[in-house]
């Protein structure tokens, strides 16, 4: 790449250079893991209202068959990840906190674990409305870790006449490689996914935003989009962090969401790989979403690489098959930058689930970092790249000053990528102020 | 079932951290003011080293003393105290007593720092809090300068260093103990300017060969030393070249109003404490705005403040009260400079 091209990137201003930490699993082929004896799948695995089960304690099931149906528009269905006996249901622990009601599936160790529920079907021919429901009852949602469900934001997408689909493959976190991987080897199913989300929004083209850390997913994407001119491929800047949706607008179309507002306000609907990779498989088999792709890595875990997890599974066999050491005090949910840390391992992989990290921790470190009072160094305003002053929100935080972040800092623009926490010289939990603030304000409103 | 459970811990994202930290930074600014420490005592010799060393180790005491007074955890290991006594030392004239030197340590730490709840708090720099003081206790003894490279002066003392505690120098040419020195009062190039039109030759300036206070002589070094800083990132380069442009400007315009009343704008440049004020002092991350636009402001501030002194005011130099000044009015900047934020409509009301 010349200078000059360096230069012309398409990207974002500010945001860091986390360490990508992705070479020892990036080249590794997709593999699937083996199944727990019992899976834990919780009926709330996405944005919106819980799906309601339909099955009973006893009641057998086959894989891919829905055991949960979608309560209400905002809401998908739950499909059975393996075939087993529903055992009942309990209450189980998540990495936010509060537990969860989750069906307890005993699996059939001797089965062969074959999807035996659904049938091919034409979709390219469905009317729009049609894709959408079918998308709703394949149960996706948004895999980037949002877990928004898919069919309502390509709804809203269409009632909103947007004319351009993203198709977000920056994978900006450091670790993570599953939409690399997903890139890689699903492309045909992904290209599928494209178009069926372009007929569902009614946008007119799509344009995929790739971070240049990934040439190869880069190159074979384009050999394959030759053909259809609806579809480009855009090569982004790696930066972290590029893989949220509005700096992805920002980079590849100028464009800023206003502030409150979405997407479809600038005409942009946004969707990840691996959301759109997953249903150009699914669709097409009419199946349901009862696995995933998740990286797992990290220094404590002796076999990195991508996995096909059966969600549901807990943490705990997931660690076992890929040799945890044992040697780490972390072990973090999605990315090193964003993700959430479990306190028990009883935790399953869900839909909203995209890495499964083994950290080293601060304890193991030699103990927390020292927090020094803030020095207005200045490096959180030039890393934030959401243009805010974390300076000045951290120290309004610290004496409680929550309406002021709110009214005259704009807090609410904060989406908590974490950059401003990263660089502080003086270990100042930025973030974690930042999210007491927003809950405390979101409970005076209540 | 595998190995036993691990102890999980709890932690809020990110769980990733950039190498750098405070005490990182500091321990790099006391790095780049070493060699100007180093050619203070080039070039003044043995009073300069011992004013360094009385300075300093008065500021640690003093954070010290603060620190156990308060109740607080030792922050000597952050080395921002050890900064500021450099940095007050380097403001210093070489032969200033060396207990008036100890009392103008005292002063920044403890009224400039301490006070008002230790780092990250002060308002104000504390090494010119400290400066400041020592300039309205001891007014003769801070315009008292020695001349550069006397002989001998790395074995004896000028003069006026051991003037014992509490008391005021008789005067720098006046000789001390049985081996007079042939020390010559030096007048500063700007006083040299202001009081008697001698302009100083900007060569001389550039490497420091002249009389002045022990850091400030020689303007490359300072810049050499910034430079090593700002290529760190560990000092907002946009601060010295924002009062260095202003100051440049503002002395301009006078020199072309009147060339011959006006000393001309390189030579406001090179002399005084213009340039370790921009580069050491003004970048003082606490003291200093963090918007964008606040950064030149202040800079642009301080700088033409300090023209505008240097020129109209009765003293020589000025750099002092308007970087004091530009503390002062950083959170009035920081106000009114707020960055535009991503998706931000101004003016317009949401429907």
């Amino acid at each position: 790449m010349s200078l000059l091209e360096r230069l012309a990137r398409k990207t974002f201003s500010k945001g860091v250079h986390p360490p990508g930490k992705k070479a020892s699993t990036q080249a590794q082929p997709i593999r699937r893991l083996p199944f727990a004896a019992q899976l834990f799948v919780p009926l709330s695995q996405h944005l919106g209202r819980a799906a309601i089960a339909l099955v009973r304690p006893g009641q057998e099931v086959v894989r891919g068959e829905p055991i949960a149906r979608a309560d209400g528009f905002l809401s998908v269905p739950i499909h059975a990840p393996a075939t087993g006996i529903i055992q009942g249901s309990a209450l189980i622990p998540t990495a936010q906190g509060p537990k969860t009601e989750a069906l307890v599936l005993n699996v059939y160790a001797a089965d062969s674990q074959r999807v035996l529920y659904g049938a091919p079907r034409e979709v390219e021919h469905l009317a729009p409305p049609e894709l959408i429901s079918a998308i709703q009852a394949s149960g996706m949602v948004g895999l980037g870790g949002a877990a928004f469900p898919t069919h309502a934001k390509l709804a809203t997408a269409r009632e909103k006449n947007v004319e351009t689909l993203i198709v977000n493959g920056c994978e900006c976190e450091p670790y993570l490689t599953t939409d690399h991987r997903l890139m890689l080897e699903w492309a045909d199913d992904l290209l599928r996914g494209i178009r069926y989300a372009l007929t569902a929004s009614g946008a007119g083209r799509a344009i995929l935003g790739i971070e240049d850390n990934k040439p190869d997913a880069l190159a074979s994407l384009r050999a394959r989009l030759a053909q259809d001119e609806r579809i480009t491929v855009e090569a982004v800047k790696t930066k972290y962090p590029q893989g949220s949706a509005e700096l992805l607008i920002k980079a590849l179309l100028g464009r800023e969401v206003p502030a409150g507002g979405r997407s479809h306000d600038v005409g942009v609907v946004v969707q990840n790989i691996a959301t759109l990779a997953e249903l150009g498989k699914l669709l097409p088999r009419h199946e349901g979403l009862i696995e995933r792709v998740v990286t797992i890595s990290g220094p404590g875990i002796k076999r990195p690489g991508n996995y096909l997890v059966p969600l549901g599974t807990p943490l705990a066999f997931v660690l076992e098959q890929v040799g945890f050491t044992g040697d780490a005090g972390e072990i973090i949910l999605g990315g090193p930058m964003m993700g959430m840390t479990v306190a028990s391992l009883e935790v399953p992989v869900t839909k909203a689930v995209s890495g499964i990290l083994a950290l080293q921790g601060a304890v193991r470190a030699g103990g927390a970092r020292r927090v020094y009072p803030c020095i207005t160094c200045g490096e959180c305003l030039r890393a934030c790249p959401m243009h805010l002053n974390p300076a000045q929100l951290g120290q309004l935080a610290a004496r409680r000053e929550y309406e002021t972040m709110a009214q005259r800092f704009h807090l609410d623009t904060c989406f908590e990528c974490g950059c401003c926490t990263y660089v502080c010289p003086a270990n100042i939990p930025l973030i974690h102020y930042f999210r007491i603030a927003k809950s405390v304000l979101r409970e005076k409103a209540a | 079932m595998g190995p036993r459970p691990p102890s999980l811990e709890i932690r809020s994202a990110p769980h990733l951290h950039a190498p750098l930290s405070v005490e990182r930074i500091m321990r790099n600014v006391v790095l780049a003011l070493l060699p100007l420490c180093a050619f203070g005592v080039y070039v003044f010799g043995l009073s300069a080293a011992v004013l360094i060393l009385v300075v300093t180790a008065s500021c640690l005491v003093t954070e010290h003393l603060f620190n156990r007074l308060s109740g607080r955890a030792n922050t000597l290991s952050d080395w921002s105290a050890t900064i500021t006594g450099l940095l007050l030392a380097l403001t210093l004239p070489p032969g200033l007593p060396l207990w008036m030197g100890a009392v103008a340590g005292f002063i920044a730490i403890g009224l400039g720092k301490a006070l008002f709840g230790g780092l990250g708090f002060n308002v104000f720099n504390p090494a010119l809090v400290g400066r400041a003081f020592a300039q309205a206790a001891f007014p003769a003894a801070i315009t008292t300068w020695t001349a550069p490279f006397v002989e001998g002066r790395f074995v004896q003392f000028i003069p006026t260093s051991l003037t014992a505690p509490f008391m005021t120098p008789a005067s720098a040419t006046s000789g001390y103990g049985v081996v007079p020195l042939d020390m010559v009062s030096g007048a500063t190039p700007l006083a040299l300017h202001k009081f008697e039109r001698i302009t100083t030759d900007a060569l001389d300036l550039l490497l420091g060969s002249t009389a002045g206070s022990l850091g400030e002589t020689s303007a490359l070094l300072i810049l050499v030393c910034g430079a090593y800083l700002a290529a760190r990132r560990m000092l907002d380069w946009r601060i010295p070249v924002a009062v260095l442009a202003s100051a440049f400007v503002v002395a301009a315009v006078f020199y072309l109003a009147d060339p011959r009343i006006y000393p001309d704008p390189l030579f406001m440049l090179l002399t005084g404490g213009l340039m370790l004020g921009a580069v050491f002092m003004a970048t003082d991350m606490v003291g200093s705005p963090v918007t964008p636009l606040g950064v030149w402001l202040f800079g642009a501030l301080i700088g033409s403040v300090t023209i505008i002194i240097r020129l109209f005011g009765g003293l020589p130099e000025g750099v002092m009260y308007a970087i004091l000044l530009g503390n002062a009015a950083t959170p009035l900047i920081e106000a009114v400079t707020q960055p535009r934020v991503y998706g931000e409509t101004r003016g317009k009301k949401k429907p």
